[in-house]
């Protein structure tokens, strides 16, 4: 596809207010073969967090960008990524999907590595000539591998910026989600993988797009309700919620540069990081007061009360997903087929929370996030029916406007989106584009 | 003693009918007949596929169920806005290898191994696994006090959700 064919799949006209993409971009062969290239072998993409790989010797077995790979802490510490086939004749090095050791044993001709991708063992090594060398037949590194407040990324573009510069504005909510979990967040055991039948653009999407709350997610939204509304009623309070208002009407859609974005508003529900609500019991009130009055003390009211009080959605281009809402997800999506992709999930959690708080994190991510939840099944079937629906090939655009003609746009707008497609065009056309609302 | 002699007086076939009956309300989606087969302190547990053994107080799972939520989970499944199952799918829940681990009181510790096949718009899921269930003997018959599915398969692959109830 030429440059020009592939500026025209998107109509950005900010004079009218129209933003278009064509849904070609989500069915085609040709298109998913370019994202590979000039996406997801150009930028960085999330690898995993500092905290699976606590000890020297830990592992863990990932797919990035559909690509193998070692995650794993080596004898001094550092954290190392590695493409897990065996340099000899390909073998899958690391079968299992995590554990701790001092080497990795490939079974095939039983090479062995050390976690630092040594090469340390060569059965029969006298047959190999002068040229058989060592050092060059280590595990093979990703080209890069940086980490930003225990967020681990790799590119296989040795070229790439740097990450820190690459997350660009998403570094503030970054810092302001691992700084309200007093510096130091966890990953919980179990992770969620799953399938949906949709292009993985989708997803990308739908993870910052407010609009579809409401009536996406009316069971949840009902369930919710209704358990807070007898908590309330349990505890005496009989003040109105008001949460559906405040969903609608507050918050910011924010472009964070490259391709990046958020939507954040206050929280119309409690947070377990510092905002009581009657749902966590009238016994957490004032633990949860106090954990408030700490951010406070430390970051000032302003700040603690962003930590505390508001809740975020944020898609770091391409495909990582850092949603602080009650609980907060990590999330990570990649494309199979253009109909098709994989779904890896997260939960994040500050290492010394109290078990209450834990407890209540725990239970709203996966009625929530989970995929056994009341909420994210229909994202999925949402997704779902796009995808069936771009079989109509004759509709050729969807639209992605909401919110232009707007100097500051909600959360229920699709400002997220038109900056991540931007950055999307910019990448496959390599053509850097005016900038536009 | 006596509760004793109550347990003791249900044999696996007893078992396997009323695991066969409650999936046959599952098939059927008849979801308030299914719910009242559990007791008041019931709890209903499906965890992470590659956290089988996962404990729903420290790590994640997917399903964690009390009774309210159970009754939640049903009325959100009748609802015409439960948008992954409406219209509904079709399920069968098979049912085998029922076997009584343990009697004692009035409460027995039953295994079974399950595969639920769910269709819908001409796709298939399965899900494939182990149920642990604590069942007791009350005056209307066996009730169910704790479900667990712990499922086989190493991710939700091809499901790409448990929507419906395993
Ligand atoms: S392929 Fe690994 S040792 Fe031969
Ligand atoms: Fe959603």
């Amino acid at each position: 596809m030429s440059e020009r064919e592939l500026d025209g799949l998107i109509v950005d006209d900010s004079e009218r207010c129209i933003f278009r993409v064509h849904r070609s971009t989500m069915i085609s062969d040709e298109i998913l073969r370019l994202e590979r290239e000039r996406i997801f072998a150009a930028v960085w993409l999330y690898l995993g967090h500092e905290s699976e790989i606590r000890r020297p010797g830990d592992y863990v077995r990932r797919s990035v960008g559909g690509r193998p790979l070692i995650f794993a802490r080596g004898k001094n510490g550092t954290i190392n990524g590695f493409y897990n086939t065996c340099t000899h004749r390909g073998a899958t090095i690391c079968r299992q999907d995590s554990g701790n050791a001092k080497s990795l044993q490939c079974f095939y001709h039983a090479w062995t590595f050390d976690l630092d991708g040594n090469l340390t063992g060569v059965p029969d090594a006298q047959a190999y000539g002068p040229g058989f060398d060592r050092d060059a037949l280590g595990l093979r590194r990703v080209a890069r591998l940086e980490s930003y407040r225990g967020f681990v990324f790799v590119s296989f573009n040795p070229e790439v910026e740097p990450l820190s510069e690459y997350l660009a504005g998403a570094r503030r909510y970054i810092d302001l989600v691992v700084d309200s979990a007093d510096g130091e967040l966890e990953i919980i055991a179990g992770s969620n993988q799953y399938t949906i039948q949709a292009n993985w653009k989708l997803l990308a999407e739908n993870s910052f797009d407010g609009y579809h709350g409401l009536p996406t997610h009316e069971t949840y939204f009902t369930y919710i309700a209704g358990l807070e509304e007898d908590a309330r009623r349990k505890i005496g309070d009989l003040s109105p919620s008001g949460a559906a208002k405040s969903y609608l009407t507050t918050g910011r859609g924010r472009d964070l540069g490259n391709g990046h974005g958020l939507t954040q508003k206050v929280a119309p529900w409690g947070r377990p990081i510092a905002k009581w609500s009657a749902l966590f019991g009238a016994e957490a009130k004032p633990k949860i007061e106090a954990l408030h009055r700490q951010l406070v003390e430390k970051y000032g009211d302003e700040r603690a009360f962003e930590m505390a009080d508001t809740s975020r959605n944020m898609v770091i281009f391409p495909n990582f997903v850092l949603n602080d809402i009650m609980a907060i997800t990590a999330r990570t999506f990649t494309p199979v087929s253009p109909g098709i992709m994989r779904v890896s999930a997260w939960q994040l959690a500050p290492v010394n929370e109290s078990p209450e708080m834990r407890a209540a994190r725990l239970d709203n991510f996966l009625t929530f996030l989970g995929p056994g939840g009341f909420a994210t099944p229909d994202d999925v079937e949402a997704l779902e029916s796009c995808q069936q629906g771009f079989a109509a090939t004759e509709v050729e655009w969807s639209d992605i406007s909401r919110g232009m003609n707007l100097d500051e746009p909600r959360p229920l707008d699709e400002l997220q989106m038109r900056t991540w497609w931007r950055r999307w065009r910019e990448l496959m056309t390599g053509r850097v584009p005016a900038m536009a609302r | 003693m006596l509760e004793t002699a109550r347990a003791g007086s249900i044999a696996r076939s007893d078992v396997e009918e009323f695991l066969y009956g409650e999936a046959r309300l599952l098939d059927a989606w008849q979801l308030d007949a299914w719910a009242a087969l559990f007791t008041e302190d019931a709890r209903y547990v499906v965890p992470a596929n590659d956290k089988p053994d996962g404990d729903p107080a420290r790590d994640l799972v997917v399903i964690d169920d009390d009774h309210n939520r159970i009754l939640a989970r049903v009325t959100r499944l009748k609802s015409r806005h439960a948008h992954r199952e409406y219209p509904s799918s079709r399920t069968r829940h098979q049912v085998t290898n029922v076997l009584v681990l343990d009697r004692s009181g009035d409460t027995l510790q039953v295994e079974a191994a399950f595969t639920v096949w769910r269709f819908r718009n001409e796709r298939a899921d399965y899900y494939v696994g182990r149920y642990d269930y604590v069942l007791v003997v009350t005056g209307d018959g066996l009730r169910i006090r704790s479900k667990r599915a712990t499922m086989d398969m190493t991710s939700l692959h091809p499901a790409g959700a448990v929507s419906i109830i395993l």
